[in-house]
């Protein structure tokens, strides 16, 4: 990484310092009840979940307002999602589902906001939500049928020498699942703010030298585009996650292909 | 980025207070953000399940029932707007047979008066004729006799000029026989 010492008058990279957990009151280490950066940007996000889905909904107008439209819109999507990708039979998780999604969406969002903590960035986070999809799923499907869970990964379909080589490619896959299920959130998350950084620090070139008449206006209008980028992406990885969730679900409700 | 946080006891920030690698991978601060993150969505949960979404859910079904109503009384009043108008169509209907009939019922009257007013009045002009044809007969049977009597009293006056002696009884007789031939 860059050194302080000569502030403005060379470039300073710190792309990944916007992900530091720090803590929010004195210097001291970072312990499993300290109150961080995390603890601050997460209570701004159940904040905002509660302003949006429930003083939104406070007037329970049949002729919405318009908050109160976005939170319809916000219920009717997910709970078509659930429907539609995972059967009528998953609509009783569709609580689950609903605060997965609003969680991300609304984390990702607020991570655009200049000088925010992203916490779905992090690996730890999207892990944990990762992790607890695949543990529900695969459990709830046992449960509901039982060993037939297992035909999951034998594919009739396929032809009866193919059928063991298919599972043991099926099993794998299965257990990648939460890997790349958490790694394509957060590393959405990371990369587009991390490349926003990079661009921010060749901002400060018309400082520095003349060839940053150039540079400066060319990385401030890569900013601005690659923010857009990101404005798509924050809600496009909130959808992916909740419809792979789904899709999840689905296969522990009925894992006959 | 530089912050402050020069002795930041961690093995992830140097001492400028810069990320070592990537803090994604800093294995101190995942206890932290896990620990933060299921009370996150512990609370989400619960304001989701308890508050938000059966409040969303009563208000699109109430929104649905007030629509699946408005449709149905839509419907009734259509259906009764029918209906008034085909019983509007009817009363029409009637009440013009109604006129058609008191029409009728009133030429019919006018008719039958006119032909009793009609009959009376023939009658009258009959009754009257006959009396005047009566009036006549009689007339002319008295002017017949005023003539047989002028005739006899002319005749006996010009028989008595004449010189002959007027036998009033020849006179009557060869007068009436003159009179009748």
């Amino acid at each position: 990484m860059a050194t302080e010492s000569e502030k403005g008058t060379e470039l300073v990279f710190h792309p990944m310092d916007q992900f530091i957990v720090k803590p929010l009151f004195g210097d001291g280490a970072v312990g499993l009840f300290t109150v961080t950066n995390v603890t601050l940007w997460m209570a701004i996000t159940v904040l905002c979940i509660v302003a949006l889905l429930v003083l939104g909904t406070s007037g329970r107008s049949v002729v919405p307002s318009r908050i109160q439209s976005i939170a319809e819109l916000c219920y009717g999507f997910i709970r078509k999602m659930v429907e539609d990708v995972a059967s009528k039979e998953a609509l009783p998780y569709f609580p689950y589902i609903m605060t997965l999604f609003i969680f991300i969406v609304f984390s990702n969002f607020l991570g655009l906001l200049p000088g925010a903590f992203t916490t779905t960035s992090h690996i730890a986070v999207t892990a944990v939500m990762a992790m607890a999809v695949f543990l529900a799923v695969t459990i709830l499907g046992f449960v509901k049928n039982g060993m037939g869970f297992l035909s999951l990964f034998w594919i009739s379909a396929a032809p009866l020498p193919l059928r063991p080589i298919l599972a043991l490619i099926e099993v794998i896959s299965y257990f990648v699942r939460p890997v790349s299920h958490s790694i394509r959130l957060a590393g959405n998350m990371m990369a587009g703010h991390a490349v926003i950084k990079v661009f921010a620090a060749f901002a400060p070139m018309i400082l520095i030298g003349w060839i940053g008449i150039l540079v400066t206006p060319l990385s401030i209008i890569a900013i601005t585009a690659i923010y857009a980028l990101e404005v798509l992406v924050a809600f496009i990885q909130a959808y992916v996650f909740t419809i792979l969730t789904c899709v999840y679900l689905k296969d522990a409700l009925h894992p006959h292909h | 980025m530089a912050t402050e946080t020069h002795d930041t006891a961690s093995a992830c920030v140097d001492s400028f207070g810069g990320a070592i690698g990537m803090p994604q991978l800093c294995g101190e601060w995942f206890g932290n953000q896990i620990f933060w993150l299921l009370v996150t969505l512990v609370v989400i949960f619960f304001v989701l399940s308890r508050i938000a979404l059966p409040r969303i859910a009563s208000i699109l079904a109430e929104r649905q029932g007030s629509i699946t109503n408005d449709l149905a009384a839509a419907e009734d009043l259509k259906a009764k707007a029918v209906e008034a108008e085909e019983a509007y169509n009817k009363a029409l209907a009637d009440a013009r047979a109604e006129a058609q009939n008191i029409v009728a019922q009133a030429k019919a009257d006018i008719q039958g008066e006119l032909d009793e007013a009609i009959a009376k009045a023939d009658a009258e002009i009959a009754a009257k004729s006959a009396e005047s044809e009566k009036a006549i007969a009689e007339i002319r049977a008295s002017a017949l006799d005023s003539v047989k009597v002028v005739a006899k009293d002319t005749a006996k006056e010009v028989v008595s000029m004449m010189g002959g002696k007027a036998d009033a009884k020849s006179v009557t007789a060869a007068v009436t026989a003159r009179m009748k031939g």
